[in-house]
């Protein structure tokens, strides 16, 4: 059954000493990516550039701002004298969130008269306008409520308020989005090694004609299949690897469950990848149209898999085909593991279902791939 | 048993498609000979090949390779045939050392009985100093050789090869010819392809295959007497002179003339039996021309394909036509 399984690993680790570029791909590549979204895609929400224009120079008025900026979230970089230029600061970009004081401000203030100011959000950027919208109801909110307790005669309202919220983020408290990306990463990096380094190397055979006098000997099939896929297999490990690695030194993304079952539970993803891999090889005819295909498995992989979107807000139909994708299931895992500290308990439902995908595909692969030409 | 034929094509069809790429393909080639299989750019013979190694399946018809069928017992003949493909087939960024190993391996060789085999086939084809240079930087020559060399590790009894003189030298071609023969003596069986005539010539038989169908079989002085070649009443000369191209254009307007082909500084031509050399030196000197040289010859085994080739086409032009 595994004729000639000696010599596949015997030519594979020539051709990767040969090509390192391989490895570059499959080690390199993930580390930029990593860099990419570690860092340049950082969904927080801070320091939002702000606009303001104080028509009525009084210290409430004053007071407004600086209520703002103490949340962390705004950022007061330009003050104008006109409402006109609070807008072209926000058209043009350099501003997200303009808030014009009027005339008389101060004076209502002072008076208790109901007053108002105006906050412009930029909508083209919806985190940072819900982010927006929510912080400046809040201050409204609470400025409103300490004075109208300080009416009733409360001493230091701030302290008394008659409820107080007390919300604690579990499992990512500092809110930052690399904790919710890195750990994904993991499994979009893992497929593309898997996918569409599989379909290549395979496709490259059939391309040059390498595997014809390959599939004229008594090589066994499963004996090409398992050592071509083998270093693809050992690579994808070291990759999760290096990428946990650097999520947990570089980005100080603790791993709160345990790596061990972790790296069990790559296994079914892993092996699902390279049998997509592998259906791919037995469709495509040329290198150019296996990475097609391959590229063709990446989009719903990081669109619907809850990647980059919550599932949770998908449409209704969305919702039902992202279960179809194999990602979907590897990132309940890998995040649950790495943020939840979640155990086999929880996770055994979803690695199931990644065996029952690598399971499929491995039939589809087994069915397909004969050793013929043609 | 020993009778079996090594090879039997039995009304092996093979089609892509619609498309039919060998069309009821049948003949034998008997336990140590050298089948010479030629045929135009096309004509299916490398697909021929490919059918008889297992690597695609026939349409219908069957093939058996010393006695065994390729289609139910490919697993067992493949450790029997050796097959040289008509492109390189081996890893380029291998060393020719590393691709007979790897082979080796495949073929279940290992440790002592690797080394000897390697060896033998090393000295066989004599790529001693090229041992340790990637296949893909090797000349086509040593590329020949080497492809050769793995497919003769495993000691197989049949082995086809795809256009193994294409693209190599007059010296080199004649040492693989020499090395056939060596096999060829030993009792292997040697299915050949090949453009060049000379090779042909050395075959012990040849078959000839046009637009997918075998419209020629036999041993080259069989297949020089078979009547589409020789029409009674002709006869076959052989002109050389300073300008072959007029000749050639002289004896295609030039009534007796049958048939003109033009063979490298010469031109052959059938023509009708009542005419001699003198005669075509007369027809030749009216027309300005000093025929240098003006001979009756047999055919030769490119006269005979040719000639084949012309009746065929020929003959599909008239089924067309009507
Ligand atoms: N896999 C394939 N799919 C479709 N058509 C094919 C395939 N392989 C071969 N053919 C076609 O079958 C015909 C015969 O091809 P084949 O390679 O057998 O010719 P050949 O006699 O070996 O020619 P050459 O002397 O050029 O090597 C050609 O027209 C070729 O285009
Ligand atoms: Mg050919």
């Amino acid at each position: 059954m595994f004729r000639g399984f000696r010599a596949i690993i015997y030519k594979e680790f020539i051709h990767m000493r040969r090509d390192p570029i391989t490895i570059f791909v499959a080690l390199v590549i993930p580390l930029i990516q990593l860099i990419i979204f570690g860092y340049a895609v950082d969904m927080d929400v801070k320091n939002i550039p702000t606009v303001i224009c104080d028509q009525d120079r009084t210290a409430e008025s004053r007071a407004l701002p600086s209520s703002f900026e103490n949340t962390g979230y705004f950022h007061v970089l330009y003050e104008v004298e006109n409402p006109d230029d609070v807008y072209s600061r926000l058209r043009s970009g350099e501003a997200k969130i303009g808030i014009i004081i009027p005339p008389g401000f101060g004076d209502d203030r002072f008076a208790s008269t109901p007053t108002q100011a105006q906050v412009l959000i930029d909508g083209s950027d919806i985190t940072v306008a819900n982010q927006a919208l929510n912080i400046a109801n809040a201050i409204g909110l609470r400025v409103s409520l300490t004075e109208r307790a300080r009416q009733i005669g409360v001493e230091n309202p701030d302290e008394q308020m008659p409820l107080e919220i007390l919300p604690r983020l579990l499992f990512n408290p500092t809110m930052k989005s690399a904790n919710f990306m890195v750990p994904g990463l993991i499994g979009v990096l893992l497929w593309i090694v898997t996918v569409f380094l599989t379909a290549v190397a395979i496709v490259r055979e059939r391309e040059k004609g390498t595997i014809e006098q390959l599939f004229v000997t008594p090589l066994a099939k499963l004996a090409f299949i398992v050592g071509k896929l083998m270093p693809f297999a050992i690579l994808g490990m070291i990759e999760s690897a290096v990428v946990l690695l650097a999520s947990r030194y570089f980005f100080g993304i603790p791993i709160n469950g345990s790596v061990i079952l972790l790296a069990f539970l790559i296994v079914p993803y892993l092996l699902t990848g390279l049998m997509v891999g592998l259906v791919i090889s037995t469709i495509a005819t040329n290198q150019a149209q296996a990475l097609q295909f391959s590229a063709m498995t990446m989009l719903p992989s990081v669109i619907l898999s809850g990647f980059m979107f919550p599932r949770a807000s998908m449409p209704f139909i969305i919702y039902v085909l992202s279960f179809f994708v194999p990602l979907t299931h590897f990132l309940e895992i890998v995040r649950g593991i790495i943020l939840r500290g979640a155990m086999w308990a929880d996770l055994w439902d979803e690695t199931l279902i990644l065996v029952g995908f690598f399971s499929f595909f491995l039939t589809v692969a087994v069915k397909r791939f004969k050793k013929q030409l043609g | 048993m020993h009778e079996e034929p090594a090879i039997v094509v039995d009304h092996i069809t093979r089609k892509f498609g619609t498309f039919t790429a060998v069309n009821d393909v049948s003949f034998n080639v008997k336990r140590g000979e050298i089948f010479g299989f030629l045929g135009p750019n096309g004509s299916g013979k490398s697909t021929l090949i490919r059918v008889l190694c297992g690597l695609l399946a026939p349409t219908s018809g069957a093939g058996k390779l010393n006695g065994l069928n390729v289609v139910d017992d490919i697993e067992t003949i493949r450790q029997t045939i050796g097959y040289m493909a008509q492109g390189f087939t081996l890893y380029d960024d291998l060393t020719a050392k590393e691709n007979i190993t790897f082979y080796g391996m495949v073929y279940g060789l290992f440790r002592n009985r690797l080394k000897d085999r390697t060896d033998a086939v090393v000295d066989l084809v004599g790529i001693e100093d090229y041992m340790d240079r990637q296949a893909g930087a090797l000349s086509g020559g040593w590329k020949r050789r080497l492809a050769l060399a793995c497919a003769l590790l495993h000691e197989p009894t049949i082995i086809f090869l795809d256009e193994p003189t294409a693209g190599i030298d007059p010296v080199a071609r004649r040492e693989l010819w020499d090395l056939l023969f060596e096999l060829a003596d030993q009792d292997v069986t040697l299915f050949v392809t090949t453009h060049y005539m000379d090779e042909a010539e050395r075959c012990t038989r040849v078959g000839y295959i046009y637009m997918s169908n075998l419209i020629a079989l036999g041993t080259p002085s069989e297949l020089k007497q078979i009547p589409e070649v020789r029409p009674p009443g002709t006869r076959r000369f052989e002109v050389d002179a300073q300008d072959i191209t007029r000749v050639h254009g002289i004896f295609k307007r030039w009534e007796p003339v049958r048939d003109s082909t033009i063979f490298g500084a010469t031109v052959h031509a059938l023509v009708e039996e009542t005419l001699d050399a003198e005669g075509i030196r007369k027809q030749l000197r009216t027309n300005g021309i000093e025929a240098r040289l003006v001979r009756e010859i047999e055919p030769t085994l490119e006269d005979v394909f040719v000639t084949l080739t012309r009746y065929h086409e020929a003959r599909d032009e008239e089924r067309m036509v009507s």
